[in-house]
């Protein structure tokens, strides 16, 4: 790992400040991904932004549900108002890593990360949720552009998850068999806009799945997806998966989604 | 001993509570003064020659005390690495061992081979001009795959112009033919060994340390065996004779077989040190280089074909066998696929004729030798993958088949070499038969089908070949050293009792069995015995720990050092209570004169033999301390049924076990739970093998691309189920304990259970191991394809 210079602002305005000094500079959220990239040299800012004294965490259930950005994963599966108004979600949070992960990494770190086999992109996706940053609020269709890219702008912050209330959603995760990332993660929810269902693991990206959509707009219900044949084309090939394996998974983890979801 | 603590007690483990607390005291654990750190620079091509080291930029480097490179290595002459265990080919050609110095001359031949050395004031430091360091390498042709290696473009090693390093066989092969002319039935399969990595929790950590007024090297490093470590670099590298270098195992965290072997990077902390005006060396291994640089294993790819008469009996066996060894022949790389594989071909039945051939090659990867089973795991897969396919093939019920051609009859001597002492295969089936519930199976496979899954019920009745081994019989087959084991027990003044050990305990529990022995025969409270390993400056020699060797060697030469501590302690009980020392008895820790109410305890005769007050020191010898070495005269046997039941997500692919069954036969256990844990691990490294782990170089670039936990899965809780076991015992004739080994027993018959389950739910011949859920999924779309 190589040097760095580290801050610990105590204000939003003052991490800005911070980061904006710097070309090189990184906010630290949890650190879960950050950290061991910088272990293998992947990364090596010049300076890190801790945004733990921010102490912006936190669940508020209204007409929405808002999570402030620095809320733990483990806090978001154990909250009464999470688990109460979208029980996918407090799922979701809580098979993301390890404990150990769980209890240091961030909602708001996670999606400014955009791992491409994160689970969190999936649900904000899925949802059609908003993203709450420093200087305005972002819809999240328009916030995942690409594999481990945002719209976020250089210095911007995100510092809220707002998700409106689904009537019914699922989550559905095949692990990768090593990373435990997901090899393909679905989200399904029946919204007020209608169903929406997204995809992470497949490719660079979270993405809708519109034939998926398109089927259970017939019907929210796992038999819509019947004979629904995702294309292969665009989605990811490994060691682990092909990307006819991948196709296949996403079919059966949105079936899976859709009898889970609550 | 009736306390509770002698054998057959399930004795919660000494050991664990210094483990459990984070006070183990491992190699990385230790720092000595002035201390310096080594990084190594390693190949990033699979083959290539090397034309320069540019070590200019490196050198300015902050913190950077010394740089070395092969060059620097063959100017002191000090010898390559070795393969101590000479293999000659059919045509009587010794094998093909190329050069494998400890720093790489003119050549790298794997992807982590290691090419120079960065010693520096921290790690970070050296690990920065390590980066620094620049090589000028010429990029050859590689070869990953051992199908492909015979004779390929990529000529790994002059010496061996095919890549071949030997053509070995065992058996007869014109009666094997004339078997296979009168067979019945012919069964024929194409069976693939999976590469693994061994993946020990502790990295593999060094610190050489020359002392420049005695002239004297200390080692400390991760080893199963110390000694052999110390022989290996005394007699062939020639660093110094062994009575100027001291090498301390200290606490280690896991082997499974790969820390045996003596490495270059050990080898260099030691030999480095002097270099840098005596300063102690230390290397850590990262996580990265134990993946790249470890002694891989497995790695076999095999033909075989099984005759059968009309009554389903097994006439005869033929297999052909390519065995990868990677880049170079690692320490006892040649014998895992020759001697402790094709003799366990027999299995558990009664085979007339068989014949072997391998052929063991190079290829551009890490070297492959020894974990955990080392070459039986490999011999079972083939028996037991071919016995349930030749059963499928004559619609004989698995179980049955393999009954009827169950040795029944001991001694067994088999047609390679191996001769079984003791045995009863029929009764470890039918109580696996009975723990495994197999008669509920159909209901179970219906239940199974009707949610869209596949259940599948695999056999293995594996064999082993373990207590590692008869000196006279190893070296008549090339091994250039002696197998039996070391022990000393010194009795204190107050009774206590200290073991000193060649075996060597990284897991399996010895300070736990070994005084459970101690206590059972001398009485004494097992908290007042120590078990000493691990330094060769404290036990004298030993071979080490490996092939299950530790119980049924080692603690049998420790069992001989014990009588001959009760026979002295017997004359000087006698001598104290003026008696005959025939009528000396003693039991649970008391000595008593037949007939008579005299008597004393075990620590008062320990504090008399040291007064030396009432006996005459001209007949009797003062103290009580006994050595013995021990070399066993047969291998031991054990033997058991598994059982596995799997069911498949007809979706996903997804295997879950959902049942799994072992029922072993160990000879005499000292402790059940000790031995039910290497149970444990042993099958889930087993069902780690065959539904799990894999390791994968790419053929293209021959990078390693299995190089990290996000890549390479190892076998979580959540991937086993609990097991159900049984036992049964027929002690073992050639020990006065009767004990058979059991730490590689499970991850040896568990691998052909699982893939027999698996061939089993979905009806098919043969699925690659590991069966992850991408393969058993690709499996399935062939049969949907071929119904369709």
């Amino acid at each position: 790992m190589e040097n760095f210079n580290y801050h610990r602002p105590a204000s939003v305005d003052d991490a800005v400040k911070a980061a904006k000094a710097k070309p090189d500079a990184k906010y630290m959220s949890g650190g879960m991904t950050l950290i061991p990239t910088m272990k293998q040299g992947l990364a090596s800012p010049s300076d890190i932004i801790d945004l733990g004294a921010l102490k912006n965490a936190g669940v508020s259930l209204g007409s929405s549900l808002v999570i402030k950005a620095g809320t733990t994963h483990a806090e978001v599966a154990a909250s009464a108002d999470v688990k109460k108004a979208i029980p996918a979600l407090a799922g979701l949070a809580a098979n993301i890593g390890d404990p150990h992960v769980r209890h240091k990494g961030t909602i708001g770190g996670s999606i400014a990360n955009n791992d491409p086999a994160a689970d969190y992109p999936a649900a904000c996706v899925g949802l059609g949720a908003t993203i709450h940053t420093n200087a305005r609020k972002i819809a999240a269709d328009d916030f995942f552009t690409g594999m481990f890219s945002t719209a976020l702008e250089d210095g911007e912050v995100v510092t809220a998850v707002e998700f409106p209330l689904p009537k019914k959603a699922g989550y559905a995760k095949f692990p990768n068999p090593a990373s435990r990332y997901a090899m393909i993660g679905v989200f399904v929810a029946d919204t007020a806009g209608g169903v929406r269902a997204s995809v992470t693991g497949a490719g660079s990206g979270v993405f809708r799945a519109k034939d998926v959509e398109a089927a259970l707009g017939n019907g929210f219900a796992s038999a819509s997806l019947n004979g629904v044949k995702v294309s292969a084309k665009d989605i990811s090939s490994d060691l682990h998966a092909s990307a006819e394996y991948r196709a296949h998974l996403i079919t059966v983890m949105a079936k899976r989604a859709v009898d889970a979801a609550k | 001993m009736d306390n509770g603590t002698g054998i057959g007690a399930r004795v919660k483990r000494k050991e664990d509570h210094r483990f459990l607390t984070g006070k183990g005291n491992y190699t990385d654990d230790i720092n000595l003064p002035k201390q310096t750190y080594a990084y190594f620079v390693r190949s990033p091509h699979a083959h290539a020659t090397i034309n320069k080291i540019d070590t200019s930029k490196a050198k300015k480097m902050p913190g950077v005390v010394g740089i070395f490179t092969g060059d620097d290595v063959a100017a002191t002459k000090l010898g390559g690495l070795i393969c101590g265990w000479m293999i000659h080919s059919k045509d009587g050609s010794p094998m093909k061992a190329g050069p494998h110095p400890i720093l790489a001359l003119g050549k790298v031949r794997y992807v982590g081979d290691h090419v120079a050395v960065v010693i520096a004031e921290t790690r970070d430091l050296a690990k920065a001009a390590a980066a620094a360091v620049d090589v000028d390498y010429g990029v050859l042709p590689h070869v990953v795959d051992v199908a492909d290696a015979m004779g390929h473009k990529a000529q790994i090693h002059e010496v061996a112009p095919d890549n071949r390093v030997f053509n070995w066989s065992i058996g007869d092969e014109a009666a094997t033919d004339a078997a296979f002319k009168k067979a019945a039935h012919i069964t024929k399969i194409d069976l693939v060994n999976n590469r693994l990595i061994p993946n020990a929790m502790e990295p593999r950590a060094a610190i050489g340390y020359y002392d420049t007024g005695a002239e004297h090297y200390t080692l400390y490093t991760t080893s199963q065996n110390p000694h052999v470590a110390r022989l290996v670099i005394s007699a062939f590298h020639g660093l110094a004779p062994e009575h100027k270098l001291r090498v301390i195992a200290p606490d280690v965290g896991g082997g499974f077989g790969s820390k045996i072997f003596i490495y270059a990077e050990e080898v260099v902390c030691a030999w480095a040190s002097k270099f840098v005006g005596g300063r102690p060396v230390k290397w850590t291994a990262e996580r990265t280089e134990s993946f790249l640089a470890d002694a891989h294993g497995r790695d076999h790819v095999t033909h075989a074909e099984m005759a059968t008469d009309a009554s389903g009996k097994i006439i005869g066996f033929k297999v052909h066998t390519k065995a990868a060894m990677g880049a170079y022949l690692s320490t006892f790389s040649s014998c895992v696929p020759t001697y402790l594989y094709a003799t366990l071909l027999s299995g558990q039945y009664n085979i007339p004729a068989i014949y072997a051939e391998v052929d063991a090659l190079y290829t551009n990867t890490a070297p492959v030798d020894a974990y955990r089973g080392a070459g039986r795991p490999e011999a079972t897969y083939v028996v037991e993958r071919i016995v349930e396919t030749a059963a499928r093939e004559l619609k004989m019920n698995p179980a049955e088949f393999r009954r009827k051609n169950f040795i029944t009859q001991f001694p067994h001597q088999t047609p390679v070499i191996m001769c079984y002492d003791a045995g009863d295969y029929a009764a470890a089936l039918d109580k696996a038969l009975e723990i495994a519930d197999v008669k509920g199976f159909p209901a179970r496979k219906k239940a199974s089908a009707a949610k869209g899954n596949f259940r599948g019920l695999g056999y293995s009745a594996y064999i082993e070949a373990c207590g590692i081994a008869p000196s006279a019989a190893v070296g008549s087959l090339g091994a250039g050293v002696g197998l039996w084991e070391s022990a000393e027990v010194r009795v204190n003044p107050v009774g206590t009792v200290e073991i000193l050990t060649g075996s060597h305990s990284h897991g399996q529990g010895h300070e736990t069995t070994f005084a459970q022995l101690v206590s059972d025969r001398l009485g004494v409270d097992i908290n007042n015995v120590a078990i000493v390993h691990g330094d060769t400056d404290k036990v004298q020699f030993g071979m080490g720990t490996y092939g299950s060797r530790s119980g049924a060697v080692g603690m049998t030469a420790i069992s001989k050092a014990l009588d001959k501590v009760e026979a002295k302690a017997k004359r000087i009980a006698a001598a104290v209570m003026e008696s005959s020392v025939d009528d000396i008895e003693f039991k649970n820790g008391t000595f008593t004169v037949k007939g008579t109410d005299k008597k004393m305890a075990f620590g008062e005769v320990a504090l008399s033999a040291y007064v030396a007050h009432k006996f005459n020191s001209a007949e009797i010898e003062p103290g009580l301390k006994e050595s013995a070495f021990h070399d066993p005269s047969n291998f031991v046997f054990p033997a058991g049924v598994h059982i596995a039941e799997i069911e498949i997500d007809g979706e996903t692919g997804v295997t879950t076990v959902a049942n799994y069954t072992a029922v072993d036969d160990f000879g005499n256990v000292i402790n059940p739970m000790i031995v039910e844990g290497q149970v444990h691990g042993g099958i889930t490294q087993g069902i780690g093998q065959a539904l799990i782990e894999g390791c994968v170089y790419d053929k293209e670039s021959g990078q390693l691309v299995t190089g990290s936990y996000m890549d390479y899965q190892m076998p979580r809780a959540a991937d086993v189920p609990s097991y159900k076991l049984g036992f049964t015992c027929t002690p073992c004739p050639s020990n006065p304990l009767g004990m058979k080994g059991c730490g590689e027993a499970g991850a040896i018959g568990s691998p052909p259970a699982i893939m027999n389950a698996v061939t089993d739910a979905l009806g098919v011949k043969d699925v690659p191991m590991p069966a992850t859920p991408h393969v058993v999924w690709q499996q399935l779309q062939h049969l949907k394809k071929a119904a369709e």
